[in-house]
């Protein structure tokens, strides 16, 4: 560093200002412990809210951040769901390792994949997570045996975290517990982002023609995304799985793949929290929406979208920063 | 062929009846600045798309060094100091320039699949893309957005980009392409500034450019090499004025 460099132009510490702790996440995390408080009859919908934010975090990674477009990702999530409820229903129903066998079988089935996954982009792509995602909602349809068929999993059980804490009906447990795995997940993915690799998967999704040019093996780290991912959304799944005792096809669903897009469409992708508030504010507003119309639902949730995409193109944390950053009197 | 940076032999490529390489045998001997030229459609990018592996050849050898990496995967060519820029920007437009950088010293050095410590932990591979925009005069802006930088920095972000995978032979398409003439000089300069281990073969159309900064100039006709030597060679070859009298180059 020459003498006349400054704090604001030496590399590293911009880089590291980059990667602090902001009084904005502080506040977030602060304020995911009020439902305890303000909301205790809702706290099966903040765990709900807690296990979507992290399906929606684990596609955040490969959507958000490297560009692959997936149409198909609660095969994950799914997997992840009957793996934990088939263990418990054999008598293996300690929640941690329903969490680590979760995500080892989803994590497997997304390496599996992945070396057709990363040959692939765009429409292709779309088709083929799609695809992906209706063999394996048939193949669990079918396989009566293991998965119940469309008459759901029986007999799941409920465990007891570390063989004491029982889960409640009212949810403290589930969401103190969805609160916890989703936190711990979220900073190993925070720290993923401003790694090296968070930012080649940047460059991926910026110009994956460029990347080999400058000696980067794109496919190599697309699976690798792709794997942690899977990973992750398997978690997601075996959270649902225990917190509710229940499996059924629905976690494999379309619907579900097609949803958590939207969600995290509508916070914003590309920005760590944007899966977060996204789950926050489809999961209210489903829970509110239903509450006017239980059936036509869907219909708001249709107008949320196209109203979010028309104005905030960047999802509701890009509207917000465009607006911080006019505050402070920034340039556009 | 020792003391070849860079060779081809015979290399062939169509597409359907259209003949855009015919038996292109090239030595590049280390460290000597080449220019290549010829009229638009001669495929001189075509070349430069064979030799980097981003297009596979019909028929012939590449040779970087005496290996024979005809074979081998693009990026791993950039591994071994074969490096290209292009003549359109090919950049991260939402990465700004010191990431960009960062993120190619991050690959050479082998950490960019690292994902548990923060970047900053890796200070060394951030000083040195530091060094490198510095070095091209981008350091005061390299906190900026690709897509916000003026486009004749981003014609130096390309070649900063290709500088940060320590190429041994490095191809430039058009690297003054769309800059202003008075500007395109300066980008020269910095080329030609570049360490003497590097061999550089750049595309370029202005002829001043060309003799100003080249020692040796290949000429590109229809796919095929019409002749190769030295600037004063070039501009006395009967063939060569021809095909620029003649034809629609600039």
């Amino acid at each position: 560093m020459t003498a006349t460099s400054t704090a604001a132009f030496d590399p590293n510490l911009h880089l590291q200002a980059q990667t602090r702790w902001r009084p904005i996440e502080v506040a977030f995390w602060a304020a995911t412990l009020l439902p305890f408080v303000l909301f205790p009859n809702h706290l099966v919908l903040a765990s709900q809210i807690a296990i979507t934010a992290l399906f929606a975090l684990s596609l955040d990674l490969i959507l958000g951040y490297a560009g692959i477009v997936s149409l198909g990702h609660a095969a994950f999530f799914g997997l992840g769901a009957y793996t934990a409820g088939i263990l418990s229903k054999y008598g293996f129903s300690d929640p941690l390792l329903g969490l680590l066998a979760g995500a080892a079988v989803a994590g497997l089935a997304g390496y599996a994949t992945s070396f057709i996954i990363a040959r692939f982009r765009h429409l292709p792509l779309i088709m083929i997570t799609m695809g992906l995602g209706f063999l394996l909602l048939e193949a669990a349809n079918s396989a009566e045996w293991l998965t119940g068929g469309s008459d759901g999993l029986q007999g799941v059980r409920k465990g007891r975290l570390f063989g004491t804490i029982a889960f409640d009906l009212y949810g403290y447990t589930a969401y103190a517990y969805a609160l916890i795995v989703l936190f711990v997940v979220f900073l190993a993915v925070r720290r993923l982002i401003n790694s090296p690799f968070g930012l080649s998967l940047r460059g991926i999704r910026e110009n994956s023609v460029r990347m080999p040019a400058i000696g980067a093996p794109s496919r190599a780290h697309i699976r690798k995304i792709y794997t942690i991912s899977a990973a992750i959304a398997g978690i997601a799944g075996a959270v649902l799985t225990q917190t509710t005792a229940t499996v059924s096809l629905g976690v494999l669903d379309f619907q579900r793949s097609a949803e958590i897009v939207i969600i995290l469409v509508l916070g914003g992708a590309g920005r760590l929290y944007g899966g977060l508030v996204g789950a926050i504010i489809f999961m209210v507003a489903r829970d509110q929406f239903s509450g006017i119309a239980p059936q036509y639902w869907y219909f708001w949730i249709g107008a949320l979208l196209v109203a979010v995409v028309m104005l905030l193109p960047n999802g509701v944390l890009g509207g917000l920063a465009k607006l911080g950053s006019r505050w402070r009197g920034g340039s556009s | 062929m020792s003391g070849a940076a860079l060779s081809t032999q015979g290399l062939d490529k169509r597409f359907g009846s259209l003949v855009v390489a015919s038996d292109i045998n090239l030595t590049i001997p280390q460290g000597v600045r080449y220019a290549l030229i010829g009229p638009n459609g001669a495929g001189k990018t075509t070349l430069i798309n064979l030799i980097t592996g981003m297009l596979r050849p019909d028929a012939g050898k590449i040779l970087l060094g005496d290996a024979d990496i005809t074979a081998v995967r693009p990026d791993a060519r950039v591994k071994r100091g074969l490096v290209r820029t292009f003549q359109i920007n090919a950049l991260f437009p939402h990465l700004n320039a010191l990431e960009a950088v960062t993120l190619a010293v991050c690959e050479r050095r082998g950490v960019a699949g690292q994902w548990w410590k923060p970047l900053p932990a890796y200070g060394e591979a951030v000083d040195e893309a530091y060094a490198i925009l510095r070095s091209l005069l981008l350091d005061a802006d390299c906190y900026r957005l690709t897509r916000e930088l003026a486009y004749g920095q981003q014609r130096l972000l390309e070649i900063a980009l290709a500088l940060a995978t320590r190429p041994k032979v490095l191809l430039l398409d058009e690297p003054a392409a769309g800059v202003p003439r008075e500007e395109s000089a300066g980008l020269f300069t910095a080329i030609a500034g570049l360490s003497k281990d590097i061999t550089v073969l750049f595309i370029e159309h202005d002829m001043d450019i060309v003799f100003r900064f080249a020692r040796r100039i290949i000429v590109m006709v229809g796919g095929r090499i019409l002749v190769e030597g030295t600037p004063q060679e070039i501009a006395a070859d009967a063939r060569v004025r021809e095909v620029y009298l003649g034809g629609d180059a600039p």
